[in-house]
């Protein structure tokens, strides 16, 4: 494709001076150059991520600890659940619920990349994408757990997802007690990004 | 999809090495667990990173392995399980009951 103009084009992804971000827009405007990408297209992405956030899967957790109908259909078909949200997870890849109870506790990870159901929630954190995460949540997940202040109850299993393939899971953590008579949007806003990888659990509000 | 295993089969990991993009970790290479799910159909990925189909797809299974078995000095309940998604080309029959 013919690049008509002869101005310079601010690169979409930013002005970030790291060696990365330099690759980044190097890659960028080659893609545009070529005609495989357009700056509108990259712009619609970038907003589409940005519209994606924890919150998202915050909502989807409160409304199924206030509706049993609701929770079995986010555990059932989680995709589904989230189009009742107008949460638009895409065609792939799947996206899967995990369930916490008194006798397991979930956590997610990948270990050959970073995936992670960001149709849903968004970019992960770092943590989740740094090599050492990946590699000791699989073979060590309770030190890890414990690392981040976080220690599952006495008698509970841990069961770790390695989210190898087509398949991009988000945990749905317990209801913590004494919430009884907290409504659902309150009760979203005690779900943390990091309840929904499983690195922690929500707990009541004090005071 | 015809599915080659069901949930409770016993299934060993293939060992060694393929070239190219694989989506299964090495560390469960050789390894034996258990179907816990199949979880469908999806295009090989093997083929999908080289700009190929990925057709005929590929049955996709989540596959539970315990975690002692893994790593000798793993910390916690002998039953404790790690689960990982696995294509069907990965998988032979046989090991974990």
């Amino acid at each position: 494709m013919s690049h008509g103009n002869d101005h310079d084009h601010a690169a979409v992804t930013g002005s970030a001076t790291s060696p990365l971000a330099a690759r980044v827009r190097a890659m960028e405007a080659l893609l545009i150059e070529k005609g495989v990408l357009t700056e509108a297209e990259i712009q619609d992405n970038i907003a589409y991520m940005d519209s994606r956030s924890p919150a998202n899967g915050a909502r989807l957790v409160a409304r199924a600890w206030t509706d049993e109908g609701f929770k079995a259909r986010l555990l059932s078909d989680g995709k589904a659940a989230a189009i009742e949200f107008g949460i638009e997870a895409g065609a792939s890849p799947e996206f899967v619920v995990v369930e916490n109870t008194p006798g397991v506790h979930n956590l997610i990870v990948c270990t050959l990349c970073s995936c992670y159901p960001r149709n849903v929630l968004g970019r992960p954190p770092d943590w989740y994408k740094s090599f050492e995460y990946r590699s000791r949540a699989v073979r060590e997940p309770r030190a890890v757990m414990r690392e981040f202040g976080f220690e599952p109850p006495g008698g509970t299993r841990v069961a770790v997802h390695d989210s190898t393939a087509d398949v991009r899971y988000m945990v749905l953590p317990m209801r913590p007690p004494g919430t009884e008579g907290i409504g659902e949007e309150e009760l979203a806003g005690l779900v943390t990004r990091d309840c929904l990888i499983g690195m922690g659990v929500p707990s009541a509000p004090t005071g | 999809m015809t599915a080659r295993f069901a949930p409770g089969d016993a299934v060993r990991v293939r060992p060694g090495a393929k070239p190219g993009h694989v989506r299964t970790p090495d560390y469960l290479k050789g390894r034996q667990g258990r179907i816990e799910a199949v979880l469908g159909s999806f295009p090989n990925p093997e083929d999908l990173a080289y700009g190929l189909s990925g057709e005929p797809g590929r049955v996709l299974y989540k596959v539970g392995f315990r975690q002692e078995a893994l790593w000798s000095d793993y910390e916690g309940p002998s039953d404790e399980r790690l689960y990982a998604d696995v294509y069907e080309h990965w998988l032979e029959p046989g090991g974990e009951r």
